[in-house]
């Protein structure tokens, strides 16, 4: 080491570190937020090459304008029907979320991760693609299985590990797989998912098949290597899947910026792979239908892999084991300049007259009675510790499809401790 | 009416066994690094691509994370891929896919979900690769709850042993030793080597069998010491022992996970001695578990300490390859060690 600087004639070199701009305490204002016109970003044809629109991913696909109008291009005219179900399928969701974190606050479970504010991310994208592509979900998308009519009381018997759990107890609560309902085994590491879609995709192709992949993860691990290694296998073998990244704007306490969005937008990421990106109001569920649409149908006619960015924001805390008050603004959700997904939705219906405030709030009530109902059901199966949960030798069960001699011999010395404890655990 | 046999090395026997299982099962997809026009650095794909078409044998991107991430996909949609990845030692990017996805994906889905892959990967030194081309790492594959570890000491075995991984629907890491790609290795690395073409083991019949995972072989039967060697070391271990006169009982494991405990036991109830070789650093080494499974099971048959001959806790040298290599001399002491009364 040099004692005496060489180079007096430059400042000193200096370290830059992102900060959010509101820290708890603080005043929250979100005007420098950009945020476009609804109906203002062009459409492309779904057959156009990727390059020809990489001004989209600097942009906001939006369909719902201020005065709860579908407008634009993007506006993918469904019908009441559909919009109402969507709407449903999203209060469904919210209503799941507040009974399964009260759940886990009265300690009848270990862990839970609300969606608030992010519904329609999930619950537009399931009401667009194919009930049979195949969701390689992160842990945040719930919504896909409530969209697509999997039963509430079999995940419930998930989140509480009990006796009517079909995984048996192996996975922390809310990481879900339903082969059933096209939705993969939940990892709970981050974007590992995302290479894991492609290869689903790349097999799909492979064989002829006419199913696509979809994946979601959230803005801050796009950062990880596997995001990349998926975008660059995506864009060499033009698989048929749709990369959704949800920019939340937090992950656990990292805001956006440690993933670098202060330098570009996540779907930006998209043009150095050469691959179509779309950056969409994820608070929009009409925005997030279209973009879902667009990107499927790209898919299914070989056009290959769409990266969509939900530009949205986690309302709620990462999970229950977080406090998000110890690290941003208090203010934040409710200055959120794109609204709450299910008040636009709501609102938009209402707008068009197909929907009205009586409805919706029979809706409410019918819909938290379903959840207490489906709770009920499921807490009869047990809750997490009281020992309604899976028999005691299934924890060995599925490590290999067939049972080593290493394996048995652990077995049989857990029954054995079980056993001289007399603790109650039931045996298949 | 026997078989017909061809002679082959290791890696036209690996190439064989990929063939045969393309050839019955549809659903067997070949991927990796180099492996399909070209077929292979090592040449163990050449051929498939022109034989089962580009859907079946493609290169990938240099991304080992993504070539095993992408395999857990298509395994999930009912494929039955065989990634290379081109050297063990580049393996390491893909340790989260391997890990937490490939392994546990029968355990966390309870079953809706498997990851029925064998991932192909040259292993182990003695070509003067340096660090990166060397490197052993069967240890760190054995310590992960989910995943079942192989490797082959001949053609005869890599073909069948390989068939079997094929068609095994839990992920298997298949690690092939390089340094006996194209024949047998003694340990003296500066006397000429032979070639398969020599050795019994390089008679392989031209079709489909399969040799049943989790089964070691004795290789050479004997009462005074039990060793227990896998890969490479099977051929220099065989060497040291006949070169030093001893009556040792020699089992290829072929399997490290599941492991064939039975035949260990039984062998060193018998001898009442134990060495163990392995190429892999020493400390946490595949080595390690035997030692302790072997004291744990024979300690009551046991006249003198297990004795581990193995590679050093250094990174895998250069220059100083033969030094570093648990080869005659380092064999040859230890054997006089687990030998004393």
């Amino acid at each position: 080491m040099a004692d005496e600087p060489t180079r007096t004639n430059l400042p000193p070199l200096s370290l830059y570190v992102p900060e959010p701009k509101f820290r708890p305490g603080d005043a929250v204002d979100f005007t420098s937020v950009p945020i476009p016109p609804a109906g203002e970003t062009r459409r492309p044809d779904t057959a156009d090459a990727a390059g020809d629109f990489t001004d989209l991913a600097y942009q906001l696909v939006r369909v719902l304008d201020e005065d709860h109008a579908a407008v634009g291009p993007w506006n993918p005219r469904l019908s009441p029907d559909v919009l109402r179900k969507m709407l449903r399928a999203m209060v469904e969701v919210r209503a799941f979320d507040e009974r399964m974190f009260r759940a886990q606050r009265q300690g009848k479970t270990s862990f839970y991760m609300k969606c608030t504010g992010e519904e329609a991310v999930s619950v537009a994208a399931a009401t667009a693609l194919a009930s049979d592509d195949m969701c390689f979900p992160s842990y945040r998308q719930q919504g896909l299985l409530i969209a697509r009519g999997w039963s509430m009381v079999d995940m419930m018997n998930q989140i509480y590990s009990n006796k009517g759990d079909r995984l048996q107890g192996k996975q922390l609560p809310i990481m879900y797989s339903v082969r059933d309902a096209s939705f993969f085994s939940i990892s709970g590491n981050l974007t590992t998912q995302y290479p894991q879609a492609v290869g689903w995709a790349m097999a799909s192709a492979a064989k002829g098949d006419t199913r696509i992949a979809a994946a979601w993860c959230g803005e801050g691990s796009t950062a990880e290597g596997d995001f990349h290694s998926a975008c660059t296998f995506a864009s060499v073998y033009r698989a048929p899947v749709i990369f959704n990244v949800v920019n939340n704007q937090w992950a656990i306490s990292s805001f956006s910026g440690f993933a670098g969005a202060e330098s570009t937008t996540f779907a930006a990421r998209a043009i150095g792979y050469g691959i179509a990106g779309l950056r969409v109001d994820g608070n929009d569920a009409l925005a997030v239908y279209a973009a879902t649409a667009w990107a499927a149908e790209r898919a299914r006619t070989n056009q290959g892999p769409t990266l969509i960015e939900h530009f949205t924001y986690r309302v709620e805390g990462h999970s229950t084991s977080d406090d998000p008050g110890q690290y941003r603004s208090a203010g934040e959700p409710s200055a959120w300049p794109l609204g709450d997904p299910v008040a636009r939705l709501k609102a938009h219906l209402i707008a068009i007259g197909e929907w009205d405030e009586e409805r919706h709030a029979a809706q409410d009530k019918d819909v938290a009675e379903g959840v207490k109902r489906a709770q009920k059901e499921a807490e009869a199966n047990g809750i997490l510790g009281h020992g309604l949960h899976q028999p005691l030798d299934t924890l060995f069960d599925g490590v290999f499809e067939e049972m080593p001699w290493h394996l048995r011999e652990q077995q049989a010395q857990m029954i054995a401790e079980e056993t001289a404890s007399g603790r109650p655990w039931a045996r298949k | 009416m026997t078989e017909p046999t061809t002679r082959m090395n290791m890696i036209q026997a690996i190439n064989s066994a990929m063939d045969v299982m393309m050839e019955r099962d549809p659903d067997v997809v070949v991927m990796g690094e180099d492996v399909g026009y070209f077929g292979g650095v090592f040449r163990a794909t050449a051929g498939l691509q022109s034989k089962y078409g580009k859907r079946r044998v493609f290169d990938t991107p240099i991304t080992e994370c993504g070539i095993i991430g992408v395999a857990v996909g298509m395994g999930a949609y009912g494929l039955r891929p065989v990634p290379e990845i081109q050297f063990a030692d580049y393996i390491y990017p893909a340790l989260d896919q391997l890990v937490s996805e490939a392994a546990r994906l029968r355990y966390r889905s309870a079953g809706e979900f498997i990851a029925p892959m064998t991932v192909r990967s040259p292993f182990g030194g003695g070509i003067f690769g340096g660090q990166t081309h060397s490197q052993s790492p069967e240890g760190i594959f054995t310590h992960v709850s989910g995943v079942k570890t192989v490797i082959p000491s001949t053609p005869y075995d890599a073909k069948g042993l390989l068939i079997a991984a094929i068609e095994d629907n839990d992920p298997t890491i298949f690690f092939e030793p390089k340094r006996i790609y194209n024949g047998p290795f003694d340990g003296h690395w500066d006397r000429p080597t032979q070639n398969w073409s020599q050795h019994p083991a390089g008679d392989v019949p031209t079709g489909y069998y399969k040799i049943e995972l989790g089964k070691a072989q004795i290789v050479r039967p004997g009462e005074a010491l039990t060793v227990l060697v896998y890969g490479t070391m099977v051929h220099v271990g065989l060497a040291a022992i006949e070169e030093a006169g001893i009556d040792a009982e020699v089992i290829d494991l072929r399997t490290l996970v599941p492991l064939d405990i039975a035949t260990i036991e039984a062998s060193v109830k018998k001898t009442g001695r134990c060495m163990i070789i392995h190429e892999a650093t020493r400390t946490s080494g595949f080595g390690a578990e035997l030692s302790a499974l072997v004291q744990e099971r024979c300690f009551y048959h046991l006249e003198a300490p297990i004795e581990r001959v193995t590679g050093f806790d250094t990174p895998y040298p250069h220059s100083l390859e033969w030094a570093y290599f648990p080869g005659p001399v380092r064999i040859a002491e230890a054997l006089k060690k687990v030998m004393r009364d």
